[in-house]
């Protein structure tokens, strides 16, 4: 299982956060720098694998991550996940957010948190590893976000009507 | 009005959208509280309006800020409002909010119901799928009771995106309604074999994760598994498979064996890292399940270790990492194979990358033998000065202690060098580990008698030292040593040079600074200093010294007494009053001295830390029944279970009578108090316990002197731990010198160099003579002990609720609570069917044959029919998934024996799975490969019954077992009838039942293993299956009940295959090794060896034996035939090694392999009883008991124990009994006893076994 997905930036400040267990949004905020502060002391070129956060999980839990320009992508996990199998999906998720903002950087997840958001739930649904292939991935949310744009020009000629 | 739309719209389009306000946050870093507090008003303001445009945009906005760390719950309702809107965009906006910031207790949560199940059965997909995502993420038990079957039905949709999300939802349901798992299970399984490989994964994955936390619920998979590992090649269900078999294979060793070979295969052909990695952790894991004395792995163990070698050598981090990780499975249980790297891992420990250090030091606990412990530590201590982080140093000061303290110091050769690491560790500023560091030098200095002077002055010093260490002691957990310092020096106060200096330094004023707990150890054991002291004084003729040391404690004390703290205050007012009696007595010249010292007299020895806890109510002993003695008895009841797990144990487990009388509890004190008064470890009052050490040779007179001379101990520092390093080093080359010597003359060396006393016999490498006897007490539990804290599972763990049978027939209130009218019509079909089958199993008798056949017809419709749904690709679907459902349970069980064994036959009961899971795993060829597995059964069929009459007879025999709920059920006309159908079906058929006969033969094994049980429900006298097999003043060799635990697996030349148990206690004070079990082998049994060894090898006993100790191994044999009664000669050798010698041994003995032994406890029915009687095809015999004197159900208990039957009826003074062999053979019994006389009617197939099985029952009743 999948406890918890963090993208934060180089400064610790949260860019997207999901929990799949319910936490206050205090302790979110922990959590979040707990992680923060574990992650970035940590050189470039250690292993990605991190044991002993505090507030989330205990000894079955460890952070995996990855470090991409100027974002931190952590996923939190159980024994349950292989370790290398995590790491594949990260990038996974990272080409796919390419993919979907094309030639993604950190001011598509500053602005388009949401976007980024469906785009997860099309990868993990309550922790769980729903979908790892990306084709699929972006086919679900283009067909997603077509049917959007199809409301919207429907609301909007709506409105101009009125 | 027009102008009033015209301005909301204007307004509307001025609203920030999640752009603006996230621009707007960063425009305003300075004060962006107050700057998101604004936009908060704005939200709410947006919020009131109608406009379903705006509220969902001031949603949107919410979920950001509550990303920020902003509790936006007050918006819940809101949420719910935007989530019900009819547009998919603002659904997905209301969905990701809710899905954010919802959790159990959200109370609007309720109000959801109807709108997610609406969602849920949307035409349009992604309306569908946004629901379960965000309920996958807030569902609460309500939601899940409510919806389970809405998102069952959706477990079948038409679109895989659909299903694959249903699917994964439904461990979310599983979790928050447990009662929904035994009925959704069934579709669940379905989705195993999905078409949609997404479908199948998530599948996989829920299964997975259901098997994890409660893995013995789901072996009947394993199949199923297996297949899907063999044929699937997405790397992630692999991954997950591979991951579930590594959970499953510690509960089926026989699964495991299944496994290495594809998982080899896998390892060798995969190239993807990362379900290479998972394979060689499940190969791990299964050579772990299976490392109990089955032939050698050497082979998987050594491709493991090497890939794994691989991976550490890679400049992958991680890869690295994680084959660290790895090793450190490996090295519980073949450490050997791990060690050979050692290099590699010392190479790590240097590695830049944390994570990677911590590994290779769990590693290194398996790295360390006595020859390199010094090394290694040094480096460690080297990383200790290092090391920048407290973490990281905490964590190699623990590390350190392990491996030196591991498996009782047993790589420790020098213990003055360790004493110095702990005193060096002590320099350590700000661990948290003081009181480990305290508790070692306390285990050492009481457990290692010849290292106390040592200790005693390296304690003084330190607590000389004492503002070194306490320099800022608030935040400082180090002062802890202090508190082993001081106990060490009081208590082996006799040891110290100067003990007036080392009292002075316990009672300076700033030890009052000091935690309570430790200034009360200063103050007890001041107390003990200054009885010694005052012992050395009086020596003298002057006796002012004398009284200047009361007077010193006299002026210290005080201060004590005000401490805050009760203990330390309590102690010193005693003391303090004592010391003034002795001042009072010294003034008028009495010597008190000796009556001081006796006040603090006696050894106090170290007792296992949960011996006590451990101890289990001896037999017949009643704890509330007062017993007529002094309390002082109730101690001496700690001690027993030592005595009774040395020896007393199998002889007073079977005392003749279940009351002790008086007299015979005043025997057993006085044997026990006997018995005690010999066990060196019994902690007595006198110190005569100290005979024991002293008879050890030389322990006394290891001139430690010379080492004292060359510890600085006049410098006021503390001492290095690599002087000793190098004394160490000099004394191994002195002791290799010296057995030069030894070579040219015997024994010379006995009176030559410091802590001779071990250096003896060979010098491999590896035993390196320890400098000092450690005297330590093994922590050796009764045997019997009550494994007290195994049970630690978080009583809140979800999972627990999961643990649900799910091979039982679904019942009727267990289906799934169905809102709408048209579904609960639907599954009214699928309860009944529930009923009747469980009214089948319950009631058999009831049922008629007529009933039945229509029965299975009708099932054989309804899996056509949903076959055929299955192909018309559901398109009507409700009723007809509901109606598929209905299959289920009936269905999904034939799906998959459809594929391992090509049967349509209805699986009606657990039975059925749990053969199909056993015959599966008790045959080699993969289930796939169908055409083998026939062959192999059918040889199989021939095998149990070789001589089984013509007729109806084979199919009859193999019936009655099993199918206990149908077959039985008609009478034997019918039976025939249906058999000849029966025939008809072609083998297929007939190896489906052969499922059922290999299943009983299994089950039934697992049966004689908890024989036990048969105790716990009358009051029996205690029975023991163990009996001595031979015994010499040096070892003592006792069989376990032979067991079997394989029963023909598939063609006689296997034969049978039985496993010895014999346990082996070392009964001399030396060692015991090189043991090698050898028997010689008759016609009919043979004792398996590995492969590559000659009929006439011994096998080695893979472990050694330290004194008293006592450990199992385990032997198969092969049995031909097993109608006779076998003894099978055999010795054993070994090698008895002491301190100055060792020399071969050799104990001869039989082993017996009785008749009874063959047999397996097996329940059988009465009516299928009462039917093996009528076949006639039993020959009969019977015996006469007389004499027999006792209870008529302990009479039956001792037949069921000691000859494995069960009991099959019991009237009154009669009873009727069956067994079965591990070949099949039915053994019945009937027992009759009246007055003093028992009799005994027996029938079996075989005659030869029947007569020689009532010969040793009426052995067994003779003896008694």
């Amino acid at each position: 299982m999948i406890k918890a997905i963090l993208i934060f930036n180089n400064h610790g400040k949260p860019r997207l956060s999901k929990f799949y267990e319910h936490y206050t949004e205090d302790t979110e905020q922990q959590i979040i720098r707990e992680t923060f502060h574990l992650v970035s002391k940590r050189d470039e070129n250690v292993c990605n694998f991190l044991e002993g956060g505090m507030l989330i999980g205990g000894s079955d839990y460890k952070l995996i991550y990855r470090h991409y320009a100027t974002l931190y992508f952590v996923f939190c996990v159980d024994s349950s996940e292989s370790e290398l199998g995590i790491l594949d999906l990260i990038q996974v998720f990272v080409e796919t957010l390419d993919k979907c903002f094309e030639n993604v950087c950190e001011l598509d997840l500053i602005f388009h948190v949401d976007k980024v958001h469906n785009i997860l739930a099309e990868m993990v649904m309550g922790g769980m590893v729903l979908e790892t292939n990306m084709n699929e991935i972006i086919t679900q949310v283009d067909a997603q976000n077509k049917m959007e744009k199809a409301e919207t020009f429907i609301f909007q000629s709506t409105r101009q009507d009125r | 009005m027009a102008l009033k739309i015209v301005k909301g719209s204007i307004d509307r389009m001025f609203d920030k959208n999640l752009q603006d306000l996230v621009r707007g946050i960063r425009n305003h870093k300075e004060d962006e509280a107050k700057y998101i507090s604004t936009c908060i008003d704005e939200i709410k303001q947006e919020l009131k309006q109608d406009n379903i445009a705006v509220k969902a945009n001031a949603v949107c906005k919410l979920t950001y800020l509550q990303m920020l760390g902003y509790d936006v719950s007050w918006a819940a309702f809101n949420i719910v409002e935007v989530m019900s809107s009819s547009k998919f965009t603002y659904k997905r906006i209301g969905y990701l909010a809710a899905s954010q910031c919802f959790h159990e207790s959200t109370d609007v949560i309720m109000l959801t119901t109807n709108q997610i199940r609406k969602d849920l059965s949307s035409p349009n997909q992604y309306d569908t799928g946004v629901a379960l995502t965000g309920l996958s993420c807030f569902v609460t038990p309500d939601l899940a009771r409510d919806l389970a079957n809405d998102i069952m039905t959706l477990m079948s949709h038409t679109k895989p995106y659909i299903r694959k999300k249903a699917v994964l939802i439904m461990y979310k349901v599983f979790l928050k309604y447990p009662e929904s798992l035994r009925p959704a299970f069934p579709r669940l399984k379905e989705k195993l074999e999905d078409p949609d490989p997404g479908v199948q994964s998530a599948a996989v994955n829920v299964i997975c994760e259901l098997a994890r936390r409660n893995p013995k619920n789901y072996l009947s998979l394993a199949p199923l598994f297996f297949k899907l590992m063999t044929s699937s090649t997405n790397n992630w269900v692999l991954i997950k498979i591979i991951k579930l078999f590594g959970a499953l294979t510690p509960l089926e060793p026989r699964l495991g064996k299944k496994l290495i070979e594809p998982l080899t295969n896998l390892i060798h052909s995969t190239s993807a890292m990362s379900l290479l990695y998972e394979c060689v952790n499940t190969v791990i894991a299964v050579l772990i399940s299976l490392s109990s004395g089955m032939p050698n792995h050497s082979a998987s163990i050594q491709l493991c270790v090497q890939k794994l070698r691989i991976l550490i050598e890679d400049s992958d981090q991680n890869l690295k990492y994680l084959g660290l990780l790895a090793m450190s499975k490996i090295l519980k249980t073949h450490p050997k194979s791990v060690q050979s790297h050692k290099d590699l891992i010392l190479q790590c420990l240097d590695d830049k990358d944390e994570s990677i250090r911590l590994r290779a030091l769990d590693l290194l606990y398996g790295m360390v033998s006595k020859k390199n412990l010094m090394e290694i530590v040094k480096k460690l201590m080297l990383h200790v000065d290092k090391a920048e982080g407290t973490t990281y140093r905490d964590e190699l000061l623990t590390k350190i202690i392990d491996i030196c303290s591991q498996s009782n110091y047993q790589y420790i050769t020098n213990f003055e060098w360790y004493i110095s690491i702990l005193v060096e560790l002590t320099r350590l500023e700000g661990t948290r580990h003081g009181h480990l560091i305290a508790s070692q030098m306390l285990d050492v200095a009481i457990r290692v008698k010849a290292i106390r002077v040592f200790a005693v002055a390296q304690m003084a010093t330190l607590l000389d030292n004492a503002h070194l260490l306490t320099g800022n002691m608030q935040r400082n957990g180090i002062c802890e040593v202090l508190y082993a310092a001081a106990w060490i020096c009081g208590e082996f106060s006799e040891h110290l040079e100067n003990p007036m200096q080392t009292l002075e330094a316990m009672l300076r004023p700033k030890v009052a600074t000091l935690p309570g707990h430790i200034q009360a150890v200063y103050v007890q054991n001041a107390a003990k200093l200054f009885a010694t002291v005052l012992k050395s004084q009086e020596g003298n003729t002057d006796s002012t010294a004398a009284q200047e040391t009361s007077q010193l404690m006299i002026d210290r004390l005080p201060l004590f007494v005000q401490s805050a703290n009760l203990e330390v205050q309590e102690r010193a007012s005693c003391i303090l009053q004592l010391v003034k009696y002795i001042q009072k007595l010294q003034q008028k010249d009495v010597e008190v001295a000796e009556e001081v010292t006796a006040l603090f007299a006696g050894e106090l020895n170290p007792v296992a830390p949960k011996a006590q806890k451990k101890v289990p109510v001896p037999e017949g002993l009643d704890l509330d029944a007062w017993i007529n003695e002094p309390p002082s008895e109730s101690e001496s009841e700690d001690e027993q279970p030592k005595a009774i797990f040395a020896k007393e144990e199998p002889k007073h487990s079977r005392p003749r009578h279940t009351e002790v009388d008086e007299k015979e509890l005043a025997r057993r004190r006085e044997a026990r108090k006997q018995e005690q008064a010999n066990n060196p470890f019994y902690i007595k009052a006198s110190p005569s316990s100290q005979k024991v050490y002293q008879e050890a040779p030389g322990v006394e007179h290891i001139p430690v002197v010379q080492i004292d001379l060359s510890v600085p101990l006049k410098v006021p520092g503390l001492p290095m731990s690599d002087q000793y390093v190098k004394l160490e080093e000099e004394r191994r080359q002195k002791a290799r010198a010296d057995k030069k010597k030894k070579e040219k003359k015997k024994r010379k060396e006995k009176h030559s160099g410091r802590g001779k006393k071990h250096d003896s016999g060979p010098e491999s490498e590896e035993d390196i003579a320890p400098a000092h006897q450690v005297d330590i007490v093994t922590e050796e539990m009764p045997e019997n002990a009550l494994p007290s804290d195994d049970d630690d599972k978080d009583p809140n763990d979800p999972h627990k609720a999961l643990d649900i049978d799910l091979d039982k027939p679904l019942a009727d209130s267990e289906k799934l609570p169905v809102r709408s009218h048209r579904a609960a019509e639907a599954l009214k079909s699928p309860a009944e069917d529930g009923e009747t089958e469980n009214a089948a199993s319950q009631e058999p008798k009831k049922k008629s044959s007529k009933e039945k056949r229509e029965k299975k017809k009708d099932k054989d419709r309804e899996r056509k029919k949903s076959k055929e749904e299955k192909k018309k690709k559901k398109k009507h679907k409700h009723e007809e998934k509901e109606e598929d459902l209905l299959g289920g349970q009936a269905d999904e069980s034939v799906v998959q024996s459809d594929e391992t064994s090509m049967v349509a036959e209805p699986p009606t009961s657990t039975s059925a799975e749990v053969s199909d899971l056993d015959f599966w795993l008790s045959n080699a060829p993969v289930p796939s490969n169908t055409q083998e597995a026939v062959t192999v059964a059918a040889a199989a069929e021939a095998a149990p019954e070789p001589e089984a009459p013509s007729g109806a007879a084979p199919d009859s025999e193999p019936d009655e077992p099993k199918d206990t709920e149908m077959e039985e059920t008609k009478s034997s006309k019918h039976k025939k009838k249906k058999q000849k159908k029966e025939k008809e079906e072609k083998e297929k058929k007939k190896k489906k039942k052969h499922h059922h006969h290999h299943h009983h033969s299994d089950g039934g094994g697992e049966e004689s293993v908890q024989n036990g049980t048969v105790e716990e429900e009358e009051p029996l006298p205690p029975m023991s299956n163990y009996c001595l097999l031979a015994e010499n003043s040096y070892i003592k060799m006792m069989m376990e009940d032979i067991e079997q635990v394989y029963d023909i697996q598939g063609n006689l030349q296997d034969g049978s295959q039985v496993v010895v148990s014999v346990i082996f206690e070392n009964k001399c004070d030396s060692f015991l090794k090189s043991m090698e079990f050898n028997v010689l082998d008759s016609l009919n049994s043979k004792l398996q060896r590995p492969e590559g060894s000659g009929p006439h090898d011994g096998l080695t006993v893979p472990f050694q034996l330290p004194p008293g100790v006592s450990n199992e191994a385990r032997f198969v044999f092969t049995v031909q035939s097993i109608v006779m009664s076998q003894k099978l000669k055999g010795t054993l050798t070994f090698i008895v090694k002491n301190e100055d010698s060792s020399t071969h041994e050799k104990l001869d003995f039989k082993l017996h392999f009785t008749c009874t032994s063959y047999l397996i406890t097996t329940p059988c029915y009465s009516d299928a009883f009462a039917k093996l009687l009528e076949s006639g095809d039993l020959k009969g015999s019977s015996v006469r008991l007389e004499g027999v004197n006792m209870p008529f159900h302990h009479l039956l208990a001792r037949i069921c124990f000691h000859h494995h039957f069960s009991v099959v009826e019991r009237i009154d003074s009669c009873a009727s009994m069956y067994s079965r062999s591990i070949q099949g053979h039915h053994v019945c019994l009937l027992v009759k006893t009246s007055g003093q006389t028992v009799c005994i009617d027996a029938k079996c197939d075989e005659p030869t076994l029947l007569g020689n099985v009532l010969d040793e029952i009426k052995q067994t009743f003779s003896q008694c």
